[in-house]
């Protein structure tokens, strides 16, 4: 039994990657694809409440002038829809305990982490516990990049994906947190779920480039424990079409590399669980 | 209530900025620093208690995981020396702005005060203050832009701490309007246009005076309360308006060009006979089928692309802000030329964005004249200003390069380029044109107005001198600029507005004085123009270039409609008159007119100018060196030369991938590190059909004949868009001409040559481009590109930037120029000709030469043509463009790229009056390429050559080895692919 799958895309204040984002989530079959600006949001013409899928897309949220993503968490905190008084927080907070799928990626990754929706490993989603921050290298980067995925991770985005290969466009996504203990426990749950690989041996790696930003543990993506928030520094819907492979003029590229599937994954959960 | 809040990384977390800082001052300066580390500093004026400010700082600034913070108490200690820089009142403080939103939405209220940011930079080390004072001036402040201060651990432990700052600027309104008597002496008049950085000559002076002396314009001024005497407003606006940056004098003068058999020839408007006849003629020859909508109008040119979208593409020059403050200097560039596509028409959603930078070589080492800036410096500086500017405004950087001649130290070169796409119609109307109607309100949107980059637009017209202002320099806010073209797109398709222009140099006096002249006429209040700070007279704030604005003309009835989304969308928009049809440039204050001048005079009144030029080739001294014996390390040593190796450094720095389209990117290959010919993209992400941008750039070639320099970009330009199987019809060509002062006087003795030079490359661009079938659809020329305080001066070479714009019809045709697979044959296509003169390879020796390389469009098009087709057709598996470095580099790079050997004969090239092996290895004759082809397609694809200069020279091999032999068959070059690609892709890895 399948339902409408709703999915919102935000828009505003720096964003810059919705376009390639809502594409992604058509072709992944969304039946509603909507590209929202934060002020809809603030003046009450769109609520979070009528949509399944969030995606926080990439970009630089108020120019990442306070680090990444920071000042647009502080909006997300703080702002009141302007029509009824209520915190867009509150919003949020309806839209996670619905069960509903919150995918961010890049600077939506940062803004899910500083907002502390990941990990959230006690169920606390308003309270930060890990971070990203600026790469080793002290440069923004973009380069392709291999990524493995966590076969035991409870992420609805990646099942059935064990390779990846996308591209990471930052200069803060040094996946980092201070507790080695709290480390043990996301990887002890399976909520790291996806890593940089090396591509001659397949494992982790903490060598550049393969691990573009000195990441600890080479971890690029991240989940809650739910599997349905998800956050990742890497761009899959930079790679909606086989020519933006960029070898794909040597080899052949298959419908299943695309970056798209991750959305299908989140439009068939969607469909089957909500 | 001040408040300084200062956040630092914790001491056990890495500091990866701070640290490659202290890489920097090592590596460029030479100074013993063991490491350092940054801490922010907020200094927040406004009405909160300490206690809410450590709120602030706890729950808004800091990242509890790596951050510390302190409230009026400093978190500095332990350092051997720490440096303060913050910014000078009145500089673009982007941090600032987003940290007094942020707590604005917190606090839910206004600030009640302002916000400055500043950085402390703690230095580990044992280094003397007079190196500190040279870390602060040589790396880390500009001057002009910044202040710092220095502090030793003895100072800061004797309680030498640095007390808040706050740069205000104080001000008060000022509504003075000066009123200056023309009736002077034509001395007077020079020294007038002297000090106020008017930059208008004796003739344009004295136009000025005649105009005042006019009895119907008294009398038109007296109506509306205004004397014999011009006011600050009105002098400051025609000397705006009157600008070479805006009124191109230079190309529309009365040219007598005497050629070098004295035959003699008076043009007049290389403009309107080379540029603009040039597009007129070819598309003319293209009849029905001519593409080109909207050319040298608009801010942009308008080519179709497809039945529904059309293609918009401008090129900008941002050199002489560059070159004094470099990363404000190129942000500015890259948003501001976003804003040119962007007021183009009714509007464009911005596509891709394009750089190409000439600057002194990194390693410059003689001593630097007064004023002028380390090239590394501005290197540093350009590359992280365009890479600010283009990722955080989400537009690809898609293409560009890099140029290196020691001409370029004393102004370096910077192009920026954005390419747009608009609807072919929106509303029903067509969307390439635009018309501002009277009645229609003046609006301006975006950024305030405030004291930056006054004077820019006649500033830029001069050369840099001791007394260039401070003032022309800005800082660009990309986010700003973004939450405002977010907004204007739907206001666009809203149809909210009848027309739009961008406020670049001369601000809201270029803006609305050139979309005045659609309805003829306007009444601008300039005291209803929203303000950073007070303290702006009425003609500052007329010429002020304050970024991240746009003009736009709305008709009455949409005016409350326009003004509720942009609040929405948090955007400020404000009415600050309206078009009319009185014939007047019509400016008020607080009611009271400032200036009042007749729009013909204003647009039209400027006199033309009437110039000598003379052209006499001049000789180079002919290289006599012997062809080397050891080629494998020749080539070697070419691959390494600056204008030859890998940018990926720098590639990688600019995001080429957002908005989802990148189909070739500027890196690719096996190991995604070759270099792209051109940029292909999908604009539209449901379908194939692709964009294709590329660019030609050969000012070494200017040494000997700027005929030649402009042909050679040209076809560099077209060869880079036919590689990646571009196709030649719905193209487009930008023309971008940077050219040392050209017009003969005391400080330029040579100018009736360099003018020469000037109609050489224009006689050049009509020839190629009629020749080629390429329009021109777009350009501009930057013409004062020298350094000159005391005796020395600096001019640089005459340099054209050449880039197209235009369509592959199905993206997945595209092809790569690195090699696919073993036994693939390659091929050389074109002919080689002794043209070393102005190469890579002469001046590897120090010689420029004499033999130029010659562009031969009639033998070169069917050529092409061919190509066309057989990348069409799928015939081709790799295709490079062969220009600096010639046969041997474009060789080297297919191979490499590929991650295979290559063996090649070069026996077997075909080639015309060549008997040395090195130079049929590096000359640079034009229109030539390196392709390999699948065996399985040799018979097709040589049946299409037939008749064509195209030989077979070898093949791809197995291994990795690079085998070249010569014409006797001996082997004269043998490397590892690795070594070579390691060679060429060492000089510029870090930066």
């Amino acid at each position: 039994m399948s339902r409408r799958v709703r999915s919102m895309v935000l828009w505003g204040n720096g964003i810059n990657c919705e376009v390639e984002t809502a594409h992604a989530c058509r072709l992944a079959g969304a039946d509603v694809v909507e590209i929202v600006h934060f002020s809809d949001l603030l003046y009450g013409d769109r609520r979070l409440d009528d949509y399944d899928l969030l995606c926080l897309p990439g970009g630089f949220l108020d120019g990442d002038d306070l680090g990444a993503a920071k000042a647009a968490a502080n909006r997300f905190r703080y702002a009141k829809v302007k029509t009824t008084g209520e915190r867009l927080r509150d919003q949020l907070d309806r839209f996670i305990r619905d069960g509903k799928l919150i995918f961010g990626i890049c600077n939506g990754f940062q803004l899910m982490v500083k907002l502390g929706l990941l990990p959230a490993l006690d169920g606390d989603y308003g309270h930060q516990t890990v971070t990203l921050t600026f790469n080793d290298s002290g440069r923004f980067e973009d380069r392709w990049v291999h990524l493995g995925v966590n076969p035991q991770s409870p992420c609805v985005f990646t099942r059935d994906c064990r390779r990846l290969y996308f591209p990471v466009r930052h200069g803060e996504g040094k996946f980092y947190c201070r507790d080695p203990r709290l480390l043990q426990e996301l990887e002890d749950r399976g909520l790291v779920v996806l890593r940089y690989l090396d591509p001659e041996t397949g494992l982790p790696t903490q060598k550049y480039p393969w691990n573009p930003n000195g990441s600890l543990a080479a971890v690029a993506g991240i989940c809650d424990p739910s599997g349905r928030l998800f956050g990742m520094m890497p761009h899959p819907e930079a790679f909606n079409h086989p020519t933006n492979h960029p070898r794909w003029t040597r080899q052949a590229v298959r419908d299943d590399d695309l970056g798209i599937r991750l959305f299908r994954n989140a439009v068939e959960f969607i469909k089957n669980h909500l | 209530m001040i408040h300084r809040i200062e956040i630092g990384f914790l001491e056990d977390v890495g500091d990866a900025y701070g640290a490659r800082i202290a890489r920097r001052i090592s590596e460029h300066l030479g100074f013993a620093v063991d490491r350092a580390r940054t801490i922010d500093v907020y200094t927040v004026e406004g009405d909160i208690s300490e206690g809410q400010a450590e709120q602030i700082a706890r729950e808004l600034f800091l990242d509890p995981i790596t951050q510390e913070f302190r409230v009026n108490r400093p978190l500095a200690r332990d350092f051997d020396w720490l440096i303060e820089v913050g910014y000078l009142p009145g500089v673009t403080d982007n941090v600032g702005r987003t940290a007094r939103e942020t707590i604005e939405t917190f606090l839910e209220r206004p600030l009640g005060g302002g916000i400055y940011t500043s950085r402390q930079y703690l230095l580990w080390g044992r280094l003397s203050r007079e190196e500190v004072e040279q870390i602060a001036v040589r790396l880390l402040a500009n001057t002009l832009i910044q202040r710092y201060e220095i502090r030793s651990r003895r100072q800061w432990e004797e309680g030498r701490i640095i007390p808040p700052r706050v740069p205000k600027v104080r001000g008060e309104a000022v509504d003075h309007v000066e009123e200056i008597d023309l009736e002077i002496p034509d001395s007077d008049l020079m020294r007038l246009s002297q000090e106020r950085v008017l930059v208008l000559d004796l003739r344009e002076m004295r136009a000025i005076q005649a105009y005042l002396r006019r009895s119907e314009v008294l009398e038109a001024r007296q109506r509306v309360g205004l004397g014999p005497r011009i006011t600050d407003v009105e002098i400051e606006a025609l000397a705006q308006t009157w600008s070479e940056h805006c009124k191109h004098k230079i190309f529309n003068a009365v040219i007598r060009y005497v050629d070098e058999t004295g035959r003699q020839r008076v043009i007049h408007s290389l403009f309107d006979t080379f540029i603009r006849g040039a597009t007129q003629k070819v598309r003319e020859a293209l009849g029905h089928r001519d593409w080109c909508l909207s050319v040298f109008k608009d801010n942009a040119g308008v080519i179709r692309f497809n039945d529904e979208w059309n293609l918009v593409f401008k090129v900008e020059t941002h050199n002489t802000p560059s070159a004094l403050e470099p990363y404000g200097g190129a942000l500015t560039g890259i948003v501001g030329v976003n804003r040119d596509p962007f007021g183009t028409g009714k509007g464009a959603k911005l596509i891709f964005n394009t750089d190409v930078f000439c600057f002194a070589p990194p390693d410059y080492d003689k001593p630097l004249p007064p004023r002028l800036l380390h090239p590394r410096r501005i290197f540093e500086g350009v590359r992280e200003g365009v890479e600010h500017g283009g990722n955080k405004s989400g537009i690809p950087t898609v293409n560009g390069s890099i140029v290196f001649d020691e001409r370029y130290a004393g102004k370096p070169l910077v192009y920026c380029g954005t390419g747009g796409l608009m609807p072919r119609t929106i509303k029903g109307e067509p969307a390439h044109e635009k018309a501002a109607r009277a009645g229609d309100l003046i609006v301006m949107t975006g950024g305030r107005i405030g004291k930056d980059g006054i004077h820019g637009a006649t500033f830029s017209s001069e050369e840099l001198h001791e007394g260039s202002p401070a003032t022309a320099v800005q800082i660009g806010d990309p986010i700003t600029q973004k939450k405002m073209t977010d907004f204007l797109l739907k206001a666009r398709d809203e149809g909210l507005y009848t027309a739009i222009t961008d406020n670049g140099a001369g601000g809201l006096s270029s803006s609305v004085g050139e979309m005045a002249k659609d309805c003829g006429g306007c009444e601008l209040h300039l005291d209803r123009a929203p303000l950073k700070y007070q303290g702006l007279r009425p003609w500052e704030i007329l010429l002020s270039e304050a970024q991240e604005r746009m003009t736009l003309a709305v008709p009455p009835e949409k005016e409350a409609r326009f003004l509720e989304l942009a609040r929405r969308m948090g955007v400020e928009a404000t009415v600050l008159g309206r078009f009319t049809d009185s014939g007047y440039f019509h400016v008020l204050y607080e009611g009271r007119t400032v200036a009042y001048l007749d729009m013909d005079f204003l647009h039209d009144g400027v006199p033309r100018m009437e110039l000598e030029a003379r052209w006499s080739p001049p000789r180079h001294e002919e290289p006599d060196f012997p062809c080397p014996e050891e080629l494998t390390s020749l080539l070697l040593a070419m691959l390494g030369r600056l204008n030859i190796c890998s940018k990926e450094s720098v590639v990688r720095q600019y995001d080429h991938e957002v908005q989802g389209g990148s189909a070739v990117k500027p890196m690719v290959g096996a190991m995604e590190d070759g270099p792209g010919d051109a940029a292909v993209l999908r604009p539209l992400l449901d379908s194939t059909e692709g964009v294709v941008v590329s660019h030609g750039i050969c000012p070494r070639y200017s040494d000997i004949d700027t005929y030649a320099m402009m042909a050679a970009a040209i076809d560099e330009a077209l060869r880079n868009y036919l590689c990646v199987g571009g196709v030649m019809d719905r193209l487009g060509g930008l023309d971008n001409f940077c050219w040392p002062d050209p017009v003969q006087s005391e400080k330029t003795p040579d100018g009736h040559y360099k003018l020469a030079q000037l109609v050489r490359a224009n006689q050049a661009l009509y020839d190629i481009t009629t020749a080629y079938g390429i329009p021109c659809i777009s350009g501009k020329d930057s013409m004062k590109n020298d350094y000159k305080i005391g005796e020395t001066k600096i001019s640089i070479p005459p340099t054209v930037l050449f880039s197209l714009i235009g369509r592959i019809p199905d993206v997945r045709k595209a092809v790569t120029m690195d090699v696919k697979r073993p036994g693939d044959l390659v091929y050389v296509l074109g002919m080689t000709r002794p043209e070393l003169g102005g190469s890579e390879y002469f001046a590897h020796y120090g010689f420029v030469g004499n033999g130029v390389p010659r562009v031969r469009p009639d033998d070169f098009l069917p050529l092409y043509r061919s190509l066309q087709d057989a990348i069409q057709d799928g015939l081709i598996a790799s295709c490079h463009d062969c220009s600096d470095g010639g046969l041997g580099v474009a060789l080297a790079e297919t191979a490499f790229a590929g991650g295979y050997g290559m063996e090649v004969e070069l026996g077997k090239v075909p080639q015309e009056g060549l008997d040395r092996d090195d130079w049929i290895l590096f000359s640079e004759s034009q229109g030539r390429f390196v392709i390999t082809v699948h065996p399985e397609h040799r018979e097709a694809f040589e049946e299409r050559m037939a008749g064509l200069p195209a030989a077979m020279v070898g093949r791809v091999r197995e291994d990795s080895l690079f085998l070249v032999k010569d014409r006797t068959g001996r082997l004269i070059v043998k490397s590892q692919i690795q070594k070579l690609k390691a060679s060429w892709k060492r000089p510029l890895a870090d930066f």
